[in-house]
């Protein structure tokens, strides 16, 4: 039999765009699978070199379009590590709150686009709405429905209400995440299509810096919520599933909403009791960080993402250095593709939840 | 139909035209009647399908161009007629244009074939369903020509699949017709329909003797349409369009208006031979005279966008499935059912049980 070559993208509906992935087919099995990315570069870190930290700020959110708060509060933490600045825990309850919030949001965006991969559609706009209902508030507190841009160094840009609006969420997601499990979960063709496919074992992850929920998924348990300091007094369980499957990398991110909304529902029991919110801001316009290396890392929607700043005490950092999570997960299509069939492709490209401009940065 | 021929021969004769032209403009007056019928009927499907799928995904539907969005079709109908027809680099020019002229005579001729009332049968012969089953696996041939034509990898997977998928289904479906022929005693669509007719109505038609039929059937024509789940061949996240990637302008909406006409077609089928047909289910039609042709033809297109709806359901419901399951279910499953289904009937029919 003759190989096929095939360019799957950069013009393809389920690359999202931005990804090309030369594929050598025997039939319409997977010979070889060698990815090609950097069609959505924007030179995020050269651009640091040239900006001062404020201006740089707003910028960071546009890194993972569907997680910007992470990457803000990325950012934000690195800076006031290094000029020893302390949150108030009223602001640490506002980001944790806007944070998870981001997460569900982002991994409801997974669930629905997933599922169109699968060829099914009505997932999509269920996931959807729900989603519409965490950007709708986002706006409202915010001014933005995605590139926020509301942590600043040393706290938050303006202090939060309309609570009752995340109640209402979070009692929406109650109902109708079960609706979800009802409707995919269990379906027979679903079952079919994730089950036993893409298999990732625990050593072929951790040798492949997998993080996040795709090593969850096969039996590891690295959250790193856990050792962070944002989420102190916080009680949640990371998800844990030993499947290595498409299905369980589907099932755990279904799991980790449920997860994610209880600690939000801690945040905001907090939030309720508490008064408004005072904090006051150093001048930004005039950050200069200490000479030295800094390092801080946050557990996004995607898997572990960090950043490390080098800083020779100017106005901008000497190097800005970002890992994204999802650049691992492209390059594991390498491994995790060869010997599957087209079919199956797609669907276990879409289980690992990669994002394009956050591996291109 | 002979007379119908009278009727029309007679009304010439009166404004004194030859006989020679009744005889050759007969034949042509069905063609033109059934291309407007179908063109209207499949403008009215995508309509009504477009709605159900927003309804089904809590949003509104087409609801801009005309009343409640019903021009909205027409609309894009139009769009499709002016704009620009490419042919790609590479491509074999005569066939890529063979492909969609192709694809829209077995869509007339199984409509020509579906008795609309017992006594309008365009085309009405001894053995009307094989002439159908057989004309029905014709587009398969354009599928595989305008993937082949195309020059591009997706569309020869997509045509490939889809021969792949069109063999394996259609066994299952020539055994489930067997099974109805030996019920009816016919292979006429009309003799099939009114096989069915009892006092009882509903009771009578061949979806209770032949349920498992139905099923087969059903499920087959799905895969033969080629719509979700078993919707490969066109596969968007996979293989962006499959066949009909690279066409555009007039040329891909005669194949998009070939795939509801076939949808429309079968789904016709479908109630002529599980559902009675023209058949009123209450067992007694309820106008007389020349009104009982038009409530015949309105209860098969009932029953037939009952089924329609039906399948739009299933679309909005599951996922694709996976191409090796798909064949492995028809080969494994569907074909096996289908015979042990003809077993049964002849069964049945040799027992004598059945004198409906």
């Amino acid at each position: 039999m003759t190989k096929l070559k095939l360019n799957l993208g950069p013009q393809h509906p389920s690359t999202h765009g931005v990804l090309r992935l030369i594929l050598e087919l025997e039939g319409e099995k997977i010979l070889s699978c060698e990815p090609d990315v950097g069609y959505l570069h924007r030179g995020m870190e050269k651009m640091a070199e040239r900006l001062s930290y404020v201006q740089y700020l707003p910028l960071v959110d546009r890194i993972d379009y569907l997680a910007g708060f992470f990457y803000s509060e990325l950012m934000c933490r690195t800076v006031e590590k290094a000029l020893n600045l302390e949150i108030s825990d009223k602001v640490r309850a506002i980001r944790v709150m806007m944070l998870e919030l981001n997460r569900i949001a982002s991994h409801l965006l997974w669930i629905g686009a997933f599922l169109m991969d699968l060829g099914a559609t009505s997932p999509f706009f269920y996931a959807f709405r729900e989603r519409e209902m965490i950007l709708k508030y986002f706006e409202k507190v915010t001014g933005q429905r995605m590139m926020n841009n509301y942590f600043v160094f040393g706290g938050v840009r303006r202090d939060i209400f309309d609570l009752e609006d995340v109640e209402n969420i979070l009692a929406t997601l109650e109902k109708k995440v079960p609706d979800y499990e009802k409707l995919i979960t269990e379906n027979p063709i679903f079952l079919q299509r994730t089950r036993g496919k893409g298999i990732l074992l625990k050593e072929v992850a951790l040798n492949s810096s997998i993080t996040g929920v795709n090593l969850r998924a096969s039996g590891f348990d690295l959250d790193f919520r856990k050792r962070d300091k944002l989420y102190c007094g916080f009680y949640f369980e990371p998800v844990v599933l030993e499947g290595t499957d498409a299905w369980s990398r589907y099932k755990a991110r279904v799991l980790e909403i449920i997860e994610s909304s209880n600690i939000v529902r801690q945040a905001l029991e907090y939030l309720k009791k508490e008064g408004e919110l005072n904090q006051s801001l150093i001048n930004p316009l005039n950050i200069k960080l200490p000479e030295g290396e800094y390092y801080s890392e946050i557990e996004a929607p995607r898997g572990l993402a960090s950043l490390y700043i080098k800083s020779t005490n100017e106005k901008t950092p000497y190097r800005l250095k970002w890992r994204t999570p999802s650049f691992y997960a492209v390059n594991l299509l390498r491994k995790i593709l060869v010997g599957e069939y087209l079919n199956d492709a797609i669907a276990i490209a879409g289980s690992l939840d990669i994002i394009l401009p956050e591996v291109d940065k | 139909m002979n007379y119908l021929y009278f009727l029309y021969i007679e009304f010439l004769a009166k404004y004194n035209i030859p006989q020679l032209f009744g005889d050759i403009t007969f034949f042509v007056i069905p063609c033109v009647i059934i291309f407007v019928a179908l063109l209207l009927v499949i403008l009215a499907l995508v309509l009504f399908e477009r709605k159900l799928l927003g309804w089904f995904t809590q949003r509104k539907g087409p609801n801009r161009v005309g009343f409640w969005g019903l021009l909205q079709t027409v609309a894009d109908a139009f769009k499709l007629l002016c704009k620009e027809n490419v042919t790609p680099t590479g491509a074999d020019r005569f066939l890529f244009n063979l492909a969609p002229i192709l694809i829209f005579i077995p869509v007339m001729i199984c409509l020509g074939l579906i008795p609309f009332s017992s006594e309008f049968t365009f085309m009405n012969f001894q053995t009307n369903l094989l002439i159908y089953i057989v004309i029905a696996t014709m587009p398969v041939l354009s599928i595989l020509l305008a993937g082949w034509a195309s020059n591009n990898k997706y569309s020869l997977i997509g045509a490939m699949r889809n021969v792949a998928q069109i063999l394996a289904y259609e066994l299952p479906i020539a055994f489930t017709v067997l099974s109805v022929i030996v019920l009816a005693s016919s292979m006429n669509l009309t003799q099939i329909t009114l096989a069915q007719s009892s006092k009882l109505g509903v009771l009578g038609w061949f979806c209770i003797p032949c349920f498992i039929g139905l099923v087969i059937m059903f499920i087959s024509t799905i895969a033969e349409l080629n719509r979700c789940p078993f919707d490969l061949p066109e596969a968007e996240s996979e293989l962006i369009c499959g066949y009909n990637t690279e066409y555009s302008g007039m040329r891909f909406a005669l194949f998009y208006l070939s795939e509801y006409g076939m949808l429309f077609a079968n789904s016709l089928l479908i109630s002529v031979l599980f559902f009675g047909g023209f058949l009123s289910p209450f067992g007694k039609y309820l106008t007389s005279g020349v009104l009982i042709y038009f409530e015949q033809a309105f209860w098969l297109f009932l029953k037939s966008f009952l089924i329609i709806f039906i399948m739009i359901w299933i679309r909005a419901t599951l996922p694709r499935m996976a191409s090796f399951d798909l064949l492995k279910f028809s080969w494994v499953v569907l074909l096996p059912v289908s015979i042990l289904n003809l077993f049964l009937m002849v069964i049945l029919k040799y027992i004598g049980g059945l004198h409906v």
